[in-house]
């Protein structure tokens, strides 16, 4: 039995105590506190807790502003409303002049379940990386929310962190360390590497038992930190296996899957398969069925695993 | 009181009870629907009911068999959350059959979490993320004006969603193209997620800005099918300027234990809560 933690829940509460030690943080939010959990926050610190109302792109702009004035900022909603709604907000007056603005945004990805299409965000990772000087950070579960969290905030910039609505497995123990722009190698593998990131880095753990059930040793990286990228890793994971399997709750387009590729064609090209949701958008239904319906489920990276080794066989 | 008016006093009378007997019917597919989804928003959905109703079966050119008739009504659900009110306004009205209803927000289902026009009929635009359908209804109505066609435009906005910076864009846009064919509801329950809307952002004076933007304004009590249909024959007589309608409502209107409670912004009833609910909507037992 796997035991399930809120990232979310984890967000709050550690957003609360750093409060405590630090007077400079403040947390926006747009009528999404409970949701979003920075209501731990606001009800220990009223004062610096601002609800700027449905009204995500003031509230963004207005992060940059409290963040010229010495503050640490973080601002939060779901990632639909944190990244593409203000998307221009977060280009002109947050990455651009380089301002000190967390976005902690919770409900990424397809597993946000019944609300449909217009609440599952399949393309932030695409428009946070276009980005210069963001820094992007997917954690994939609740102890290294709490790590990523407590590094952020002394992280001086812009940051995006993605938080997934569901419950999520307990990864890691507790002397996991982040370390930032670097991947953590959670297991070694010599046929493969799955490179994956949130909800699937679990399911990446899953696909090589299963795999090397079958005979075929796969490594496991977790590649929370999206940018800036391991790059050496990346380069190193080629050279090693030959083969790596990429593995989001993101569109296929313009997120992990893309950023290893990009390396790898420019400094060691190898064969890849992707695990991530195809170019459409999501729909209605229950979280475990949307991610079996879009391709995210242990068996899909085992599969695309196997077809990169079929891959990597004729090559040779 | 000649005859003919009293002959139309009691034709109206009727039709007012016919119609507040289908907002009861409404708000039982509501409840229905969100307890069998198991989420969804049943607050914003039920404080609208009766403007949907009103709209639906009385006021709305429309017709269910030819949905691309070029004269009809239009309506966008800005506050795209309360689908369900308008999911079973358009069962009810023949669009799709009413068994369809349950599948909300299920695999598969045409009847998405938030309304989307190119999974079911008689969804005039797709919505969900506040303060874009109003803008949406602009550009309808800048259409309909374009193709010199007489259909009106109707639009409901939340008052949480009014915050919005885009709503007053789109509300200086419509005055500036003097959109008279736009009849805007907003409706006002006073209750957004995080709390009570003055608490987290004061929207007041509401009349006063929209009236500062050039609408013609008027108030009604929005669980008032009489009022609510007074108030869009009034609406219709404006010229050169589009209209808001600020209905006054209850969230959770129906259900005495959502009735001005936060908490059922966006949560499904229990199994016991959806019984007591449709207790509460059958009353003296509309429907079996
Ligand atoms: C742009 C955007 N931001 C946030 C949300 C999340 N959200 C859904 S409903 C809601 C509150 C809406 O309040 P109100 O407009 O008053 O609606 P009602 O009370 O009628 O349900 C919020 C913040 C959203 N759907 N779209
Ligand atoms: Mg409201």
């Amino acid at each position: 039995m796997k035991i399930m933690a809120s990232a979310r829940e984890v967000f709050g509460n550690v957003l609360m105590e750093l409060g405590r030690k630090d007077h400079s943080i403040v947390a926006l939010n747009a009528d999404l506190s409970s949701s979003t959990k920075t209501s731990i926050f606001a009800k220990e610190f009223p004062e610096r807790f601002f609800n700027m109302g449905i009204a995500e792109q003031n509230m963004m702009a207005a992060a940059a502003g409290l963040a010229t004035t010495g503050k640490k900022v973080f601002a939060s909603t779901f990632a639909v409303f944190a990244t593409g709604r203000v998307y221009d907000q977060i280009r002109q007056s947050i990455a651009y002049p380089r301002l000190n603005v967390k976005i902690v945004a919770t409900h990424g990805g397809i597993t946000v379940g019944g609300d449909g299409a217009s609440h599952q965000m399949l393309e932030d990772i695409a428009l946070m990386r276009v980005l210069p000087n963001m820094t992007i950070i997917i954690p994939a579960d609740a102890v290294e929310t709490d790590r990523v969290i407590r590094y952020i905030v002394e992280h001086e910039g812009p940051s995006y962190i993605r938080l997934p609505r569901t419950k999520s497995p307990v990864l890691f123990s507790d002397d996991y360390t982040f370390e930032p722009g670097k991947g953590h190698v959670i297991s070694e593998g010599d046929d493969v590497t799955i490179m994956a990131i949130g909800l699937l880095v679990d399911r990446a753990i899953d696909a090589a038992k299963l795999l090397k059930n079958k005979g075929i040793s796969a490594g496991v990286v977790n590649m929370s930190c999206v940018k800036p990228i391991d790059r050496e890793l990346i380069i190193e994971c080629a050279g090693k296996t030959g083969a790596i399997v990429t593995a989001e709750e993101h569109s296929i387009i313009g997120g992990l899957g893309e950023a290893v590729a990009s390396v790898l064609v420019q400094n060691a090209p190898c064969i890849q398969e992707m695990v991530a949701i195809p170019d459409v958008f999501g729909e209605s239904g229950e979280s475990e069925e949307l991610m079996t319906k879009y391709g995210l489920t242990v068996e899909d990276i085992a599969r695309k695993a196997e077809r990169a080794l079929e891959r990597k066989a004729v090559m040779c | 009181m000649s005859d003919i008016q009293k002959t139309y006093n009691e034709e109206l009378n009727q039709t007012i009870k016919d119609l507040e007997e289908k907002a009861r019917i409404i708000r039982q597919h509501v409840i229905e629907m969100i307890h069998e989804a198991g989420s969804g928003h049943p607050g914003g959905s039920l404080s609208a009911a009766d403007i949907l109703t009103a709209l639906y079966f009385y006021i709305m050119r429309h017709d269910p068999k030819n949905l691309n008739w070029p004269e009809r009504d239009r309506l966008v659900l800005s506050k795209g959350h309360a689908a369900p009110a308008l999911y079973a306004a358009l069962a009810e009205s023949g669009y799709f059959p009413v068994e369809e209803l349950i599948t909300l927000r299920k695999l598969g289902s045409r009847l998405q979490g938030h309304p989307s026009m190119r999974h079911l009929p008689g969804i005039d635009m797709s919505t969900g993320s506040l303060g874009q359908g109003f803008s949406a209804a602009i550009g309808i109505a800048l259409g309909g004006k374009l193709d010199r066609k007489d259909y009106y435009v109707y639009a409901i906005l939340g008052d949480g969603e009014i915050e919005e910076g885009s709503i007053w864009e789109a509300a200086m846009s419509a005055s500036h193209y003097n959109l008279d064919h736009l009849i805007a509801f907003l409706d006002r329950n006073r209750l957004q997620i995080d709390g009570r809307t003055e608490q987290v952002m004061s929207i007041a004076p509401v009349k006063e800005k929209w009236e500062a933007f050039g609408w013609n304004v008027i108030e009604i009590n929005g669980h008032s099918i009489h009022e609510i249909i007074r108030a869009v024959d009034r609406a219709k007589t404006s010229e050169g300027r589009p209209n808001i309608i600020i209905a006054h409502t209850v969230k959770g209107k129906g259900v005495s234990f959502m009735e001005g409670s936060v908490h059922f912004h966006g949560k499904a009833p229990n199994d016991e809560q959806y019984q007591i609910a449709m207790r509460e909507l059958r009353g003296k037992g509309v429907r079996p």
